[in-house]
């Protein structure tokens, strides 16, 4: 482990940064188990089909959930309503958000497009920024000083875990986000993942959402009415619990500044209205591995190759129960982290293929 | 200077499909179009070091394993982000069964 016995610093233009860039681990080759071409080529195929009935399905239960808002606001029964439409704005549109980005769900590459566009713009993120983050997500997986998604840094701040299911540190954080880029101001860590070209492209997209969001206040002071703040905007604080339940998994607790998803990524089995909502993002590990292979191809390739794999957690509490003591140990020791056991027929962990202190792990 | 090299044999490479070729240190990439033409281009992304080959082809596509980026193999033009700079592409042609690239 590069970061040794040295606080990480989770500055994409620090001295992590410096470190993994001359360790070899910045844009390294990671670990792929064998997969022969031909099954390969055929879990890569590109389908309209599942993502089109998918996504109908997504919008009919989002106006539909919408309308029984409009429908019962100012009464007890807009509850349930409230609680379908936030988990379908605040916490489905990142898995929607996420396939489109690679551009794996669709087929056609205008429908990825479009999708990724509105689910960006629920999510209040950037849709130019956030591509090229993910890009270098997938590049650097929880490579600190490299990776711009790392969703729990060490020493863990466990309030701010806790306050992300609610939404509010993340509300927080994108909204002014957006208003900057919106007035033309990307940050240094920003431009260090965008290319120049595209920096333009940014603060145009910042500045749609802006507009479209100072409608919605507009609306709601004319109306005098929270009801399109809770439509438009809100739902990103009230119903972002599930993104965050399932997308918390993906690599909490795990190794870092490693070159192997099976050391810092995480296979959850989970219940099939989690899995519609998060779209198969529960075969972390698979995807990671092979982010070619689009969510509806997911389960086949866990599958497939199962055997090289650590054996996935059979429900999303049982992860939990793993992660919390090891949280709870990374506060006082920050290189600490769990190793996931490898099944008898797996490839072994390789030492020289990084440099992880195995001395930190619990196994 | 450039050379006619053998590549490879046209049974090699699936109809659809792309095979790696590497040769004099550098790694070039072989494509077999729905229609039945060939097309060679450098063997790694533009965005990052990854093998094409890897890839999944589709109709005129090559689509990257490690982002998902996308070129014209025909023509090498990027396609969008997250590659922004044009994959180099070489004339191929097919002589006794073999696909001969201009390198």
């Amino acid at each position: 482990m590069t970061a040794g016995k040295t606080k990480r610093d989770y500055s994409l233009v620090g001295e992590s940064t410096r470190i993994a860039i001359e360790t070899g681990l910045a844009s390294a080759e990671w670990y792929h188990t064998d997969v022969p071409r031909k099954a390969m080529k055929e879990l890569m195929q590109r389908s309209d089909g599942p993502a089109i009935r998918d996504t109908l399905i997504w919008i009919v239960a989002i106006l539909a959930s919408a309308a029984g808002i409009v429908w019962f606001w100012g009464t007890w029964w807009v509850v349930p309503f409230l609680f379908v439409y936030g988990v379908l704005y605040g916490s489905s549109s990142d898995s929607r958000w996420h396939e489109c980005s690679h551009g794996t769900a669709f087929r056609t590459r205008w429908m990825n497009d479009v999708v990724y566009q509105i689910a960006s713009f629920m999510l209040m993120r950037n849709p130019v920024q956030w591509r090229w983050s993910h890009a270098r997500h997938h590049t650097d997986t929880i490579i600190v000083g490299r990776d711009a998604e790392i969703a729990v840094m060490r020493p863990p701040d466990l309030l701010k875990a806790a306050l992300a299911f609610t939404g509010i540190l993340d509300f927080r954080y994108s909204l002014p986000i957006l208003v900057r880029q919106a007035f033309g101001r990307l940050s240094d860590d920003e431009k260090s993942y965008i290319p120049e070209m595209e920096q333009g492209k940014a603060v145009v997209a910042a500045r749609w959402h802006i507009a479209i969001y100072i409608a919605t206040i507009a609306l709601a002071l004319y109306t005098r009415s929270w009801l399109p703040l809770v439509l438009i905007g809100l739902p990103r604080l009230y119903g972002t619990w599930h993104m965050v339940t399932t997308g918390l998994l993906q690599h909490i607790g795990l190794a870092d500044n490693v070159v192997d998803h099976r050391l810092n990524t995480r296979t959850v089995y989970m219940n099939p209205i989690s899995r519609f909502i998060y779209w198969n993002m529960n075969y972390h590990v698979e995807h990671h591995m092979f982010p070619m292979v689009p969510y509806h191809a997911l389960p086949r390739l866990h599958e497939l190759i199962k055997h090289d794999l650590p054996r996935p957690n059979p429900s999303m509490w049982h992860a939990y129960r793993e992660v919390w003591p090891v949280l709870l140990r990374q506060l006082k020791y920050e290189d600490y982290y769990l190793k996931r056991e490898l099944p008898p027929t797996a490839r072994p962990y390789r030492g020289e293929f990084h440099k992880v202190d195995m001395s930190a792990a619990a196994e | 200077m450039t050379d006619w090299v053998e590549a490879c044999a046209v049974s090699d490479v699936d109809e659809e499909d792309v095979i790696r070729f590497d040769h004099g240190g550098r790694t070039f990439a072989i494509y077999r179009s729905p229609d039945d033409e060939f097309f060679a281009t450098d063997g790694y992304c533009t965005h990052e070091k990854a093998h094409l080959a890897d890839g999944l082809v589709m109709d005129d596509i090559i689509e990257c394993p490690k982002h998902n980026g996308r070129f014209n193999y025909k023509t090498g033009a990027a396609k969008g982000a997250p590659v922004c700079v044009n994959l180099k592409t070489y004339p191929v042609k097919i002589e006794a069964g073999k696909v001969m690239v201009e390198i």
